[in-house]
C-alpha cells in the first residue's frame, strides 16, 4: 500500500511541532533560572527554532 | 476618544452584519440547475466540494502576483477595481502596453503585431492567435514519451503588483534615511523620523552585527544588514494592509535576497572560511575529505534555507489570514462568523510580529554567515598545530 506524502508530511509537522515546544519550553526554564541571560538565550531561542521551522515548511511544500 | 471608541463599536457590530447580508445574497446565487438527477445529500456535497475549491483558489489567486493592481472585485457582476500596469513584453522584439488591454484574461492583446492572452489562473502570459487561442507547441514529454501541446510562454519583464510595490518602497526607504542621515548632521540628538527609528538602528548594530561578526570586521557589513532588515520588514508590514500585497511571500524575491547574501559571503570569505571548508583544521585527514564536500554543499544549502523560510512563513501567514476572512464570509450563522472576524483580529497581530520575526531571523542568519566567512580563527589554529 502506498503511503500518502501528506501522511510524511503530517509526520514531520508533528516533529517540528515537538521541537520547536521543547526549545521554547527549554528556553522558560532557563530564563527562569538566569533572567540576567534573557536576551541571549531568547536570541538563540530564535535561531533553532527558525531552523527546525525551515524543514516543516520543506515538508509542507513537498506534500 | 470616547467618540472614537463608540465608533468603532459600532461600526464593528455593523460590518459583519452587512457583510453576512451580501454573502447570503452570493450562495443564493451560486445553485445549480443541471444536478437534478442526484439525491440531496449527493448535491449537497458536490456544492460543498465545488465552494471549497472556489475558495481555495481564490486565497491561493490573492497571494499570487499579478498585472494589474486590484483594489476590490464583485463577484456578482464580474467586475474588477484598480488600475493597470504596464506590461513589457519579449517576443522576436520588445512590446510594451498596459495590462488593462489583457481585459483580466477575457481580451487579446495586440501590439506590433504580435497577439498575446492573459491566463488569469496562474497569471502568465501566452501567445495567442488574433482570434484570441492560445497558440500551442510540440513538446517532448518525457514521463509520457510522446509528444504534447503546449502553450508558447513569452518573456516577460513586466512592471507587476510586486515589482511596483517594491519600487515604491526602494523610493520610500531612500527618502526615509536620507532623511534620518542628514538629521544627525545638525547634532547627535536623534530628531523627526530618526526619534522612532534609532533605537531599532542601534539594536541591529549590538544585537545582531558586533556578537555575531566580530568589533573587528562587523562595519562593512551595516551597510547590508541594516538595508535588508528595513526591507523585508516593511514590505511583509506592506503585505498587512488591505491592498492585497504579497512580495516576501515570493519565491523569486526571497531568492534574490538570499542569492545577495550567498555572493557577500562567498566573497568577502576570508582565507580561514574557505581553509574551514576545504581542509578543516584538527579533523584527521580521512574525515577531511568526507566532510568536504558536505561542506561545500552547506555554503550553497544555508541561503537556500533563508530563501524557503522567508517565502514559506509570508505565503503560509498569507494564505491562512485569507482563509480566516474567507470562512468569517462563509458562515451564516451570527456567532461563528463574529467568531471568526474575532481569529482574523488575532492572527493579524500574529502576523504583525512575524512580519518583524521575519525580518529579524533572515538578518540573523545572514549576520551570522557573514561572521562565519570574516573570523580569524587564531585560538583555533594555535591548538591543532
Amino acid at each position: 500500500m502506498e503511503i500518502p506524502t501528506i501522511v510524511g508530511a503530517g509526520l514531520v509537522v508533528i516533529g517540528v511541532g515537538i521541537g520547536i515546544g521543547r526549545i521554547g519550553g527549554s528556553a522558560m526554564e532557563a530564563i527562569a533560572r538566569q533572567p540576567e541571560a534573557t536576551n541571549k538565550i531568547q536570541t538563540a531561542m530564535l535561531i533553532a527554532a527558525a531552523l527546525i521551522e525551515g524543514i516543516g515548511f520543506a515538508a509542507l511544500f513537498a506534500a | 476618544m470616547q467618540k472614537v471608541v463608540r465608533f468603532l463599536l459600532v461600526l464593528a457590530l455593523v460590518l459583519p452584519t452587512a457583510v453576512l447580508a451580501s454573502s447570503e445574497g452570493h450562495n443564493d446565487h451560486d445553485v445549480d440547475h443541471d444536478t437534478k438527477d442526484l439525491t440531496p445529500e449527493e448535491e449537497a456535497e458536490r456544492k460543498a466540494e465545488r465552494e471549497k475549491n472556489h475558495r481555495k483558489h481564490y486565497v491561493i489567486h490573492h497571494t499570487q502576483d499579478s498585472h494589474d493592481f486590484g483594489l476590490f472585485t464583485n463577484e456578482t457582476e464580474g467586475k474588477h477595481y484598480g488600475f493597470p500596469l504596464p506590461v513589457i513584453l519579449w517576443d522576436d522584439g520588445i512590446h510594451f502596453f498596459m495590462s488593462s488591454k489583457f481585459g483580466h484574461g477575457h481580451k487579446t492583446a495586440s501590439s506590433n503585431g504580435k497577439y498575446f492572452k492573459l491566463d488569469y489562473n496562474n497569471g502568465k502570459v501566452y501567445q495567442a492567435d488574433a482570434e484570441g487561442h492560445f497558440l500551442k507547441k510540440k513538446v517532448w514529454d518525457k514521463e509520457l514519451k510522446e509528444f504534447v501541446s503546449e502553450r508558447v510562454e513569452v518573456l516577460d519583464f513586466s512592471i507587476t503588483k510586486n515589482v511596483l510595490v517594491t519600487m515604491l518602497m526602494v523610493v520610500l526607504m531612500f527618502f526615509l534615511f536620507r532623511s534620518i542621515a542628514r538629521s544627525y548632521k545638525n547634532g547627535l540628538a536623534p530628531t523627526g523620523a530618526a526619534k522612532f527609528f534609532e533605537p531599532i538602528i542601534i539594536y541591529v548594530r549590538d544585537e545582531i552585527a558586533r556578537p555575531n561578526i566580530g568589533e573587528k570586521h562587523y562595519k562593512k557589513y551595516m551597510v547590508y544588514l541594516l538595508t535588508v532588515f528595513f526591507f523585508i520588514w516593511f514590505l511583509n508590514l506592506s503585505g498587512m494592509t488591505p491592498l492585497g500585497i504579497n512580495v516576501t511571500g515570493n519565491i523569486a524575491f526571497t531568492a534574490a535576497l538570499a542569492l545577495m547574501t550567498y555572493l557577500i559571503t562567498t566573497f568577502t570569505g576570508k582565507k580561514d572560511y574557505w581553509m574551514h571548508i576545504f581542509w578543516m583544521p584538527g579533523v584527521p585527514w580521512p574525515m577531511k575529505i568526507v566532510l568536504a564536500p558536505i561542506e561545500l554543499l552547506g555554503t550553497i544549502i544555508k541561503p537556500f534555507a533563508l530563501m524557503i523560510r522567508l517565502y514559506a512563513n509570508m505565503l503560509a501567514g498569507h494564505i491562512v489570514l485569507g482563509m480566516l476572512i474567507l470562512a468569517a464570509y462563509g458562515f451564516s450563522n451570527y456567532f461563528a462568523s463574529g467568531a471568526f472576524i474575532g481569529l482574523t483580529f488575532f492572527m493579524n497581530i500574529i502576523e504583525l510580529l512575524v512580519a518583524l520575526l521575519q525580518a529579524y531571523i533572515f538578518t540573523m542568519l545572514t549576520a551570522l554567515y557573514f561572521g562565519a566567512a570574516a573570523e580569524e580563527h587564531d585560538h583555533e589554529h594555535a591548538a591543532a598545530h
